[in-house]
C-alpha cells in the first residue's frame, strides 16, 4: 500500500504539467486577487513545494483558520493542562499539542514536571491505554476538524462497547463551513476566493458548503494536497474571479463527492452535536463546534471533570488572530523570528506543524 | 539462586560485578588490551594525527528493525571518526544498565556490539559498567568513545566546503528514523523499513582513494540531511542548492512520511554520509561509492553556490523554490 501511495503522489508532482498550469494561471489571473487557503495542510504543502514562487504577482495567497491546533482557544489549552495536572489522569494527545503554550505552561513542560501525558497516533490508542490502566482515567484531547472527528466518535463508541468507565474525550472540535461564513462577516477581512480543504471535504462533501456559498456567493474550489491539485484549485478560482462568476467547484473529484462520506458523517452525528464554539482569533462562532451528545456524557471530559474555564487573554503582542484571518502575514508580527520561534513559541501558529508562522519560519527567509 | 536479570549488586564492584565482567563482557570482547583488565589500555598508533570522538546512545526502543542500540553505539562512533577522514582503531564502551534488564537482552545487544566491531575492524580496548536503580535509566544506555588515525594529507572539516562543490548523498534518506519511529509505543506497525545502521569507514576509504581532497564529510544522523546541510552551509559560508527530484527516498519511507506529515529530510540516518567534493571529481567519487556496499544508491543531490551563503535552498520537483531550514525540535505527527 505504501508503494502505491507514493507513486500516486508522484503522478501529481509532474514538473511539465505543473509548468503548463502555472502558465495558464498567469494568463487567467490578470487582476489582483486574494485567495485564502483555508487549511493548514494546504499552507504547508504550498510552502513545501515552493508554489508561492511560481505564482503570478497578481495572486496573493492568504493562510486561513484551518489549522486545528492554531484555532484552539487559549482557555481550552489551559483546560487541557489543568487535566494533565491531575494525579489520576493520563492525558492522551496528538503530538501537535505538546508544545502549544497555554497561559502559564504547556503540556510538554507539565510532562517534564511529572504529568502523565502520552503522545498517541490515533484515538484508538487512547482507548487501549484506558484498557491497560484501569486504575487511571484516560482523557483524549479532541482537537480537529471534520477529518478527525469521525475517528474520535468511533473511539467513543468502542469505549462504550467495551464498557470502559475510565475513558473520556475533551471535545474542542470545530467545523469548517461555519468559519468561512464568519470570515466573510469579519469587517477587516477581504477574500476573493477560498481554496477549500481536501480532507475535510472528503468527509462532508461539496453539499456541506452550499449554504455558505448561497449566502455569500464567493468563489470556492476544493483541492487535494499534491502540488498539481493545489495549482488546479487555484486555476479554477482565478478563472471564476476573473470572469466575475463565483462557483462552488471541486478540483479533487478523485476523493471528494457531492455527499461526502455518509458512513463517517453518520458516526460523527451519532456521537456529536453542533454547538457554539470559541475560536482563537475569531471569537465565538455560532454552531461551529461539536459537543458530545448527552447520551454519551460519561465520555465527556468537560462534564466529568467540571473544568472551570478561567477567561485568560491570549499572549500579549501575539498576532495569531490576524494571522488566522489573513489580515497579517507572520513577518508583520513584531515577535516573529525574534521572541517567537518554534523552540520557544509565543502562539500556537508557530508550533503546530500546520501553523502559518511555523511555515513561514521553516520555508521562507 | 542465580537471577536472569541485572540486579543493583551487579554494579556494586563486588562479586556479582566481577562475574558480569568476567563471565559476560570479557568472553564477548576478549583481546590482549582488554584482557589486562587494567584501568586503561596502552596501545601503539600509526604515524599521523589522531581523531577522538565520543557519543552516548539512549535510543528508544533499544531493539528496532535492522538493528539495536549495540550496533548503533559502535557504528555511531566509528562513523564520527570516519567523517574526520580517520581510520578508526580503538573504542571504549561505557554501559549504564537499569536494574531488572534481562541478561538475555543484554547479551543480544552485546552480540551486536561484537558483530559491529568486527565489521568496522576496530577493537574494544577499555570499558566500564554501572547499574542504576529501576527507573533511573531506560533499560540500557551506552556511551562509546573512539580513537582513529588520520592519514597524512587528509584534511576534512565542516568548514571546508567551497563554491562549486558537488553535494553527494550515499543513499536513501530517513530509513533509520522511520524504522525506529514505527516501533514506538502507540505507533507500532510493520512498515518493512529497516534501520540503515552501518560502519562507514570503508566507504570513506573508498572515497578518499579516488579523491583525497574531499572537502567535507558528514553523517546526517539526528536532524537528518536538512539539518546537516544547514550546519555545513553555515560553517563553510556557502549556499547550498538542492534538487528535490534527486533526493533519494524509498517509496515505503515516502509513503509513511506523507501519512504522518513528516519531512524525510529531517529524519535520522545512521548509515549514510554526505560529501562535498570538487565538481570535477564528483563522477569519480560517485562511481567509487556505488562500488561499495554502503554506497550503492549514492547520488548527487545538489551543489554549492555563492548566493545565499549559509542557507540551503531547494529547487522543488515542480519547479518551485523554498528554503530548507534547520529542524527546530523533534518532528511530531500532525493531527489531520
Ligand atoms: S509569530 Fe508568534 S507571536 Fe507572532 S503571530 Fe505568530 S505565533 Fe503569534
Amino acid at each position: 500500500m505504501k508503494d502505491q501511495l507514493s507513486q500516486f503522489g508522484e503522478a501529481f508532482r509532474d514538473p511539465q504539467l505543473a509548468r503548463s498550469m502555472v502558465t495558464q494561471l498567469k494568463t487567467s489571473a490578470r487582476t489582483p486577487m486574494r485567495i485564502m487557503e483555508v487549511c493548514g495542510t494546504h499552507t504547508m504543502a504550498i510552502f513545501r513545494h515552493g508554489i508561492r514562487a511560481l505564482l503570478p504577482p497578481t495572486v496573493t495567497l492568504l493562510s486561513g483558520p484551518g489549522c486545528p491546533v492554531c484555532v484552539t482557544d487559549q482557555n481550552d489549552i489551559d483546560g487541557f493542562i489543568a487535566l494533565a495536572q491531575r494525579e489520576e489522569v493520563i492525558v492522551a494527545t496528538f503530538g501537535d499539542l505538546m508544545r502549544v503554550p497555554g497561559t502559564y505552561t504547556s503540556l510538554q513542560c507539565e510532562k517534564a514536571e511529572g504529568a502523565d501525558v502520552r503522545v498517541v497516533y490515533s484515538p484508538m490508542d487512547a482507548v487501549q491505554l484506558a484498557q491497560e490502566h484501569p486504575d487511571r482515567t484516560v482523557v483524549f484531547l479532541g482537537v480537529g476538524f471534520e477529518t478527525t472527528t469521525p475517528t474520535i466518535a468511533a473511539a467513543i463508541l468502542t469505549a462504550q462497547q467495551l464498557k470502559l468507565s475510565n475513558f473520556c474525550v475533551y471535545s474542542a472540535h470545530k467545523t469548517v463551513p461555519q468559519a468561512l461564513a464568519a470570515l466573510m462577516k469579519h469587517p477587516q477581512v477581504r477574500i476573493d476566493g477560498f481554496l477549500l480543504p481536501g480532507h475535510v471535504s472528503v468527509i462532508i462533501g461539496m453539499e456541506a458548503y452550499r449554504p455558505f456559498f448561497e449566502a455569500h456567493a464567493t468563489p470556492c474550489a476544493a483541492a487535494g494536497f499534491e502540488p498539481l491539485d493545489i495549482l488546479q484549485g487555484l486555476l479554477m478560482l482565478a478563472r471564476q474571479i476573473e470572469a466575475g462568476r463565483p462557483a462552488l467547484e471541486n478540483a479533487y473529484p478523485r476523493a471528494v463527492t457531492e455527499a461526502g462520506n455518509p458512513k463517517a458523517r453518520a458516526i460523527m452525528n451519532q456521537v456529536f452535536v453542533a454547538c457554539d464554539a470559541r475560536w482563537r482569533g475569531l471569537g465565538e462562532i455560532a454552531g461551529s463546534g461539536l459537543a458530545i451528545r448527552p447520551e454519551f456524557s460519561q465520555f465527556d471530559a468537560a462534564r466529568r471533570f467540571k473544568i472551570a474555564v478561567v477567561d485568560m487573554p491570549p499572549p500579549k503582542g501575539c498576532a495569531c488572530g490576524e494571522i488566522l484571518t489573513g489580515i497579517k502575514t507572520p513577518p508583520e508580527c513584531p515577535m516573529f523570528r525574534k521572541r517567537c520561534t518554534p523552540m520557544d513559541p509565543v502562539g500556537p501558529c508557530m508550533v503546530s506543524s500546520e501553523g502559518t508562522c511555523a511555515a513561514y519560519y521553516r520555508y521562507s527567509s | 539462586m542465580k537471577s536472569d536479570k541485572i540486579l543493583l549488586d551487579h554494579g556494586s564492584g563486588g562479586k556479582l560485578a566481577h562475574q558480569l565482567t568476567t563471565e559476560v563482557l570479557m568472553p564477548m570482547f576478549n583481546n590482549p588490551f582488554l584482557a589486562q583488565l587494567h584501568d586503561g589500555a596502552v596501545f601503539e598508533v600509526d604515524n599521523g594525527r589522531l581523531a577522538f570522538s565520543t557519543d552516548t546512545f539512549v535510543v528508544d526502543p533499544i531493539f528496532f528493525p535492522g538493528g539495536n542500540i549495540g550496533d548503533l553505539a559502535v557504528n555511531g562512533t566509528v562513523n564520527d571518526l570516519a567523517m574526520c577522514g580517520a581510520v578508526p582503531r580503538y573504542l571504549s564502551m561505557g554501559l549504564i544498565l537499569e536494574e531488572g534488564l534481562t541478561f538475555a537482552d543484554l547479551k543480544r545487544v552485546l552480540e551486536s556490539v561484537r558483530t559491529a566491531l568486527d565489521r568496522a575492524g576496530v577493537l574494544l580496548v577499555t570499558g566500564d559498567t554501572k547499574v542504576v536503580p529501576r527507573g533511573a535509566a531506560d533499560r540500557l544506555f551506552i556511551n562509546t568513545s573512539g580513537i582513529g588515525v588520520v592519514p597524512e594529507g587528509v584534511t576534512i572539516g565542516a568548514t571546508g566546503a567551497q563554491i562549486g562543490d558537488a553535494v553527494i548523498l550515499s543513499g536513501n534518506m530517513a530509513d533509520h528514523g522511520i524504522a525506529v519511529l514505527t516501533q514506538r509505543e502507540g505507533l507500532r506497525f510493520e512498515s518493512g523499513v529497516t534501520s540503515d545502521t552501518a560502519p562507514l569507514n570503508g566507504l570513506v576509504q573508498a572515497i578518499l582513494a579516488v579523491c583525497p581532497q574531499v572537502h567535507v564529510l558528514r553523517d546526517p544522523t539526528r536532524g537528518g540531511v536538512g539539518t546537516a546541510l544547514n550546519e555545513i552551509a553555515l560553517q563553510s559560508g556557502v549556499g547550498v542548492v538542492l534538487e528535490e527530484a534527486k533526493l533519494p527516498v524509498s517509496p515505503a519511507v515516502a509513503g509513511i512520511c506523507d501519512l504522518l506529515g513528516f519531512d524525510p529530510i529531517y529524519l535520522a540516518n545512521e548509515g549514510k554520509l554526505l560529501c562535498f567534493v570538487p565538481a570535477g571529481q564528483a563522477e569519480a567519487v560517485l562511481a567509487a561509492m556505488r562500488e561499495h556496499e554502503f554506497g550503492r544508491q549514492a547520488c548527487i543531490i545538489g551543489r554549492t553556490v555563492s548566493d545565499h551563503a549559509g542557507r540551503v535552498v531547494m529547487q522543488t520537483a515542480i519547479g518551485g523554490q523554498r528554503i530548507v531550514d534547520m529542524l527546530a525540535g523533534e518532528q511530531l505527527p500532525r493531527i489531520c
